[in-house]
């Protein structure tokens, strides 16, 4: 446990900016796109209105569908504790939080699709099956990518690969420090289930992915999930920004500014790659992943071969 | 800095070999073909040694023939021939990203056995990687334009071996530019004499089976 100052100022920075992270990217893409668009806080709006609401539960459901949402948003928590967020350390440091940070994401995605077979719908289960066969091929790029930053710092907890120590080790791994923040970005696009992978705005069930999963659920059970999904995007965006700018060297304060400027350029990432890509067929979507997991392969092979 | 800009463009290279593994339209691969060819060309500026006008003119050599002369040839090729846009591997596209990926963990492992001079920059694993890539894309596909890609890729690997002779044997390098030249007769080959107009097909699985019948 290490709760200093700043690193509990970041952690309740990235708990409360998150819906507007995705905000951002919704306002981004209909910026570029022509449209006037929602504004930037509408997520807030919505969570609000959702919450004063009451839930509707169909009869097939049992407890796990009401368990689920309240589990999503906690294991994403959890996730976010052992991530570096102020630069530095995290709120929990361990010894292979890395895994930790791994498969408390996957234990949440686990509950959801529990959930969503749990309503019986067929719609929903071929989403929970498109969305774990993608999560799986996302955990290799993931492990990969957390591979190399293991060689490149030898320590095995994220505050070790991420925070104060690493920066030492960014001038002689500096390309294959690009190198895993792109293919982390391409993995959150997939994880966040944004556009290469799947489309937030898609108004048909037969396409969507991630978003046909939580159909059933409503009223606060909504809220808790939506704000699930912005608070990963907030997360992964924040280790994004922990891999690509070592921030141990900046005041607490700028440290923190550095991860607020950073997480809305993530946003703004984020809505132009929805602007200006077309959606990846279901087919495609393997190659994408492998195309990301090369990425980290190369550069976990190339810290390796210099491990100076 | 001339070594690490050195080691920037050899990464980029790896990329774009990936690239065109991965892509799936004709267009896309002479795309990513034709800007690993440009980078190619800088190569031999950024090597230790300085700037002479053998060099630049060597680069300059490079960038136009790799860059803008081949690429616009087999663009020329695919419109002239009304070829479609596809790449159709015979080996899927995740398992020539695999391949590649083997590939890559081979040339390491490979270079990492020869002698302290190879070892010491990325050049000698990176010219292993693109001659197998290329060899790959050689192998995988079927249409001759994409094989022809695949080719070029070879011939890059090869140059790319080549610069690290470059001071000592300048003869070596240019003759590997000159290797273009028969990347040219081989396109011209596939558009002069009209394969697809004769056969109704470019793929080079059907050219075994011409016979007059």
């Amino acid at each position: 446990m290490n709760f200093t100052t700043p690193a509990v100022i970041a952690f309740l920075v990235v708990l409360l900016l998150a819906p507007a992270v995705a905000g951002v990217a919704t306002r981004t893409k209909s910026l570029l796109t022509g449209r006037k668009g929602a504004p930037t806080l509408q997520l807030y709006f919505d969570l609000w209105k959702l919450v004063q609401r009451g839930a509707v539960f169909s009869e097939t459901t049992t407890w796990i569908f009401r368990f689920a949402p309240v589990l999503v948003v906690a294991t994403i928590l959890l996730a976010a504790t052992v991530v570096p967020l102020d630069g530095r350390l995290s709120l929990i440091k361990f010894s292979g939080d890395a895994v930790a940070f791994a498969y408390a994401l996957g234990l949440g995605r686990f509950f959801l699709v529990l959930a969503a077979l749990d309503t019986g719908s067929s719609f929903e289960g071929m989403g929970a099956s498109r969305e774990v066969t993608f999560a799986s091929l996302v955990e290799v790029g993931l492990f990969l990518s957390f591979g190399t930053l293991v060689v490149v710092t030898h320590e095995i907890s994220l505050s070790g690969m991420l925070g104060a120590p690493f920066a030492l080790h960014w001038t002689a791994n500096a390309a294959a420090l690009v190198m895993i923040g792109a293919c982390l970005f391409a993995l959150l696009l997939a994880e966040c289930a944004r556009v290469p992978v799947d489309d937030p705005a898609t108004h048909l069930e037969l396409t969507m992915v991630h978003e046909v999963m939580v159909l059933d659920h409503s009223g606060p059970d909504l809220a808790l999930i939506l704000y699930g999904s912005a608070l990963k995007l907030a997360v992964l965006g924040a280790m994004i920004i922990s891999v690509l700018i070592p921030r141990a060297n900046l005041s607490p304060a700028a440290s923190i500014a550095v991860l607020m400027l950073g997480l809305i350029v993530v946003g703004i990432g984020v809505g132009i790659v929805e602007s200006i890509m077309a959606r990846l067929r279901l087919p495609k979507v393997p190659l994408y992943l492998a195309g990301a997991s090369s990425l980290a392969l190369f550069s976990l092979i190339l810290v390796l071969w210099n491990p100076a | 800095m001339t070594h690490s800009t050195l080691q920037l463009l050899l990464l980029l290279i790896v990329l774009t070999d990936f690239a065109v593994l991965g892509s799936s339209r004709l267009s896309a691969c002479i795309r990513w073909i034709a800007l690993q060819g440009a980078v190619l060309g800088i190569l031999p500026l950024v090597t230790e040694g300085g700037l002479t006008i053998h060099v630049v003119a060597l680069a300059i050599g490079t960038i136009f023939v790799k860059a803008f002369v081949l690429p616009g040839f087999l663009r020329w090729a695919i419109r002239e021939a009304a070829i479609r846009r596809e790449v159709e591997p015979l080996v899927g596209y995740m398992g020539s990203m695999l391949l590649g990926a083997a590939a890559l963990g081979a040339a390491f492992a490979v270079t990492s056995t020869m002698p302290e001079s190879a070892r010491g920059s990325l050049v000698v694993p990176v010219a292993l990687v693109t001659v197998m890539i290329g060899m790959v894309i050689l192998i995988t596909r079927a249409k001759a334009v994409i094989q022809v890609v695949g080719y070029m890729m070879l011939e890059n690997g090869i140059y790319i071996f080549g610069l690290t002779l470059a001071r000592r044997v300048p003869f070596l390098v240019e003759a590997g530019v000159l290797l273009d030249v028969f990347v040219g007769v081989f396109i011209m080959g596939i558009v002069v004499f009209h394969i697809n107009r004769e056969f109704d097909s470019i793929s080079a699985s059907k050219l075994t089976e011409l016979r007059e019948s």
